[in-house]
């Protein structure tokens, strides 16, 4: 059991407050998406979770706990995390660039060993790019690229996966192999995910628990049919639109009303 | 368990890779170095040679090899793997392949001490080296002063250090414009820098100085890998980043100082040496003791060519590797396959 928790969490840019006293529990085992307008501060929750951004006030707490009392190499075996929109260094190899999420696991001194090697193999294989193992990342197609991040991350082996924004610059059917790549990851193997999303159906379809932001605050949580109504909707985006049954899932389906083009 | 084996493969060719490129310029400094050990005004055999490598033999070779040639060489490597390492530093901690400190101008700053102590208060020897070491380290400070902001930002230092390079070097040429005429000779090689009068007590400070310093280079390396990611992946794996980078970077600075302080900012090694070594090792890493070691090769071959007039020109190191390294790395750019970023 491992639970990442917020607690009357604090976050901002220079004395400009971005969320005020948030409390948060990622379910464990469970698959959690974070929407909401953009600049709600969904992004800075996620780095604040991850001890990349320093809190204002309040804590973070890994089973009871507080992140910034753990050494940072021990958080890093534990917790996982992608950023938005990762840039390989010049000339870096996949096989190599995956490797480096090896580096919270080895010591000081540390060279990789056979056991690294068998981990990074499992993470490009399951992310299905161990064919491009050799292949310098710059040359890759976003898509590619983005599951060889991925795959960076899982070779981090980490109980908590989290992604900022990870289905950006993908098309539709690349957005889907992503989320079904991360549905595996967490059917397979028990990982606990947390992503930030802008695309609300597919977040209402791939997350267990649905996670609504608005103006740094949370507007509703909770199961995405429970959660995903068209007052919530209107709340926290400040937009009209209906809310219908999705034809493939039964999940909802949030179709946006604008100000033209209605029937 | 085939592409286990694979990757493993995969990686052992790396590190082939990069020991290959390591000991082909450990040879390229043994064959440079034999030469220049047999080469001069006056003529040895390797059997004088090595003789009077261990202080045998002729009491003339013996001072030749032991007080004039040896010391020139092992100046030339230690300084060339000084600013090896510390070029490659630089570029992979601030993420930039301009990164050096020529161009940040912590060589300048070096410059801008001696030059003072040479014509305003007369120093010579080892206090006005302690005054170049001065000048890199108070340029280094104040860049990190004006670039600091909550966190440093690896752009903002680069164009901060650029500004105090042409400030350095006004305020250089300034100073050498004022001088008297026999004064501007010795100023001049704070300006191009050269090995050849490094030996004795300060080439053994410099040399244990460097290696100490390279030791502690190997001690942090490991943080490069993620570090390169940027800043929020280094931290989601663990990293410590302000520490790491404030680490490496006071590592480099003082590399950057000792070389220049012994020997003058010699032109381009820090900038090109770390280019070439990447090119060589190719596998997207900082390429730390590639750099080293290409630093060192080529300030070594770079002094025998202007000492000996190879290339029609007698100069000092600093004014040959800028002649050779300029075009070298024009080369190796414009080779370089096209690739999509």
């Amino acid at each position: 059991m491992t639970n990442l928790r917020a607690e009357s969490v604090s976050l901002g840019y220079d004395g400009l407050r971005v969320i005020e006293g948030l409390d948060l529990t990622l379910p464990d085992g469970k698959i959690t998406a974070v929407v909401g307008p953009n600049a709600c501060g969904k992004s800075t929750l996620l780095r604040g979770l991850a001890r990349l951004h320093p809190l204002d006030g309040g804590k973070v707490t890994l089973d009871g706990t507080d992140i910034t009392a753990m050494p940072r190499k021990e958080l890093a075996r534990r917790v996982g995390m992608l950023p938005q929109s990762s840039v390989a260094p010049d000339g870096v190899r996949v096989a190599e660039l995956v490797a480096r999420g090896r580096y919270p696991h080895q010591g000081w001194f540390g060279r990789h060993s056979s056991d690294d090697d068998a981990v990074v193999t499992a993470a490009l294989e399951s992310t299905g790019v161990a064919d491009l193992a050799d292949r310098p990342v710059a040359e890759l197609s976003g898509g590619q690229r983005q599951r060889v991040w991925i795959a960076m991350v899982l070779a981090q082996q980490t109980d908590i996966v989290l992604l900022d924004e990870p289905t950006t610059f993908l098309d539709v059917r690349h957005q889907l192999d992503l989320l079904d790549l991360l549905t595996e990851l967490n059917r397979n193997q028990g990982t606990t995910v947390a992503m930030v999303l802008h695309e609300l159906n597919l977040a209402a379809r791939y997350a267990d628990h649905l996670v609504v932001m608005s103006a740094g605050r949370i507007v509703a949580e909770g199961a995405p049919s429970a959660v995903l109504t068209r007052e919530v909707v209107g709340e926290a985006f400040g937009l009209t639109a209906q809310v219908v049954p999705d034809p493939v899932t039964g999940t909802p389906l949030v179709v946006p009303v604008g100000r033209y083009h209605s029937k | 368990m085939t592409t286990h084996t694979a990757i493993a493969e995969l990686r052992a060719v790396r590190r082939r890779r990069q020991v290959l490129v390591v000991a082909g310029m450990v040879l390229v400094v043994l064959v440079a170095g034999t030469g220049a050990l047999l080469v001069g005004a006056a003529g040895l055999t390797p059997g004088q040679a090595i003789a009077g490598v261990l202080g045998l033999g002729d009491k003339g070779d013996v001072f030749i090899i032991q007080k004039l040639r040896l010391p020139r060489i092992e100046a030339a490597v230690v300084i060339g793997a000084a600013f090896g390492m510390a070029g490659a530093l630089f570029q992979s901690t601030l993420r930039n392949p301009l990164a050096s400190p020529d161009i940040l101008g912590i060589s300048g700053g070096a410059s801008l001490g001696a030059v003072t102590g040479l014509l305003a208060l007369g120093l010579s020897g080892v206090a006005l080296s302690g005054l170049a070491f001065a000048g890199a380290g108070a340029v280094a400070l104040a860049i990190w002063l004006l670039a600091w902001r909550k966190g440093l930002h690896s752009i903002r230092f680069v164009l901060v250090g650029v500004g105090f390079a042409y400030l350095c070097a006004s305020l250089v040429a300034w100073a050498m414009a004022r001088a008297e005429e026999n004064e501007a000779a010795g100023v001049l090689i704070w300006t191009v820098g050269s090995v050849s009068d490094i030996r004795g007590d300060q080439l053994a400070l410099v040399a244990s100085g460097t290696l100490v310093l390279l030791v502690a280079v190997a001690l942090v390396a490991r943080t490069q890998g993620p570090l390169a990611l940027g800043d929020d992946n280094a931290r989601a794996l663990g990293v410590h980043v302000d520490l790491a980078r404030i680490g490496a970077l006071l590592l480099a600075v003082a590399l950057v100082a000792l070389a220049t302080s012994a020997a003058g900012p010699i032109a381009f090694v820090a900038l090109v040496a770390p280019a070439i070594a990447r090119r060589l090792v190719n596998d997207g890493g900082a390429a730390l003791a590639a750099s080293t070691a290409t630093g060192a090769a080529m300030t070594l071959v770079a002094d025998v060519v202007g000492q000996h007039a190879l290339l029609g020109i007698a100069a000092p190191v600093g004014i040959v590797t800028g002649l050779v390294g300029a075009p070298y790395l024009l080369w190796l750019l414009a080779t370089t396959e096209k690739r999509s970023r």
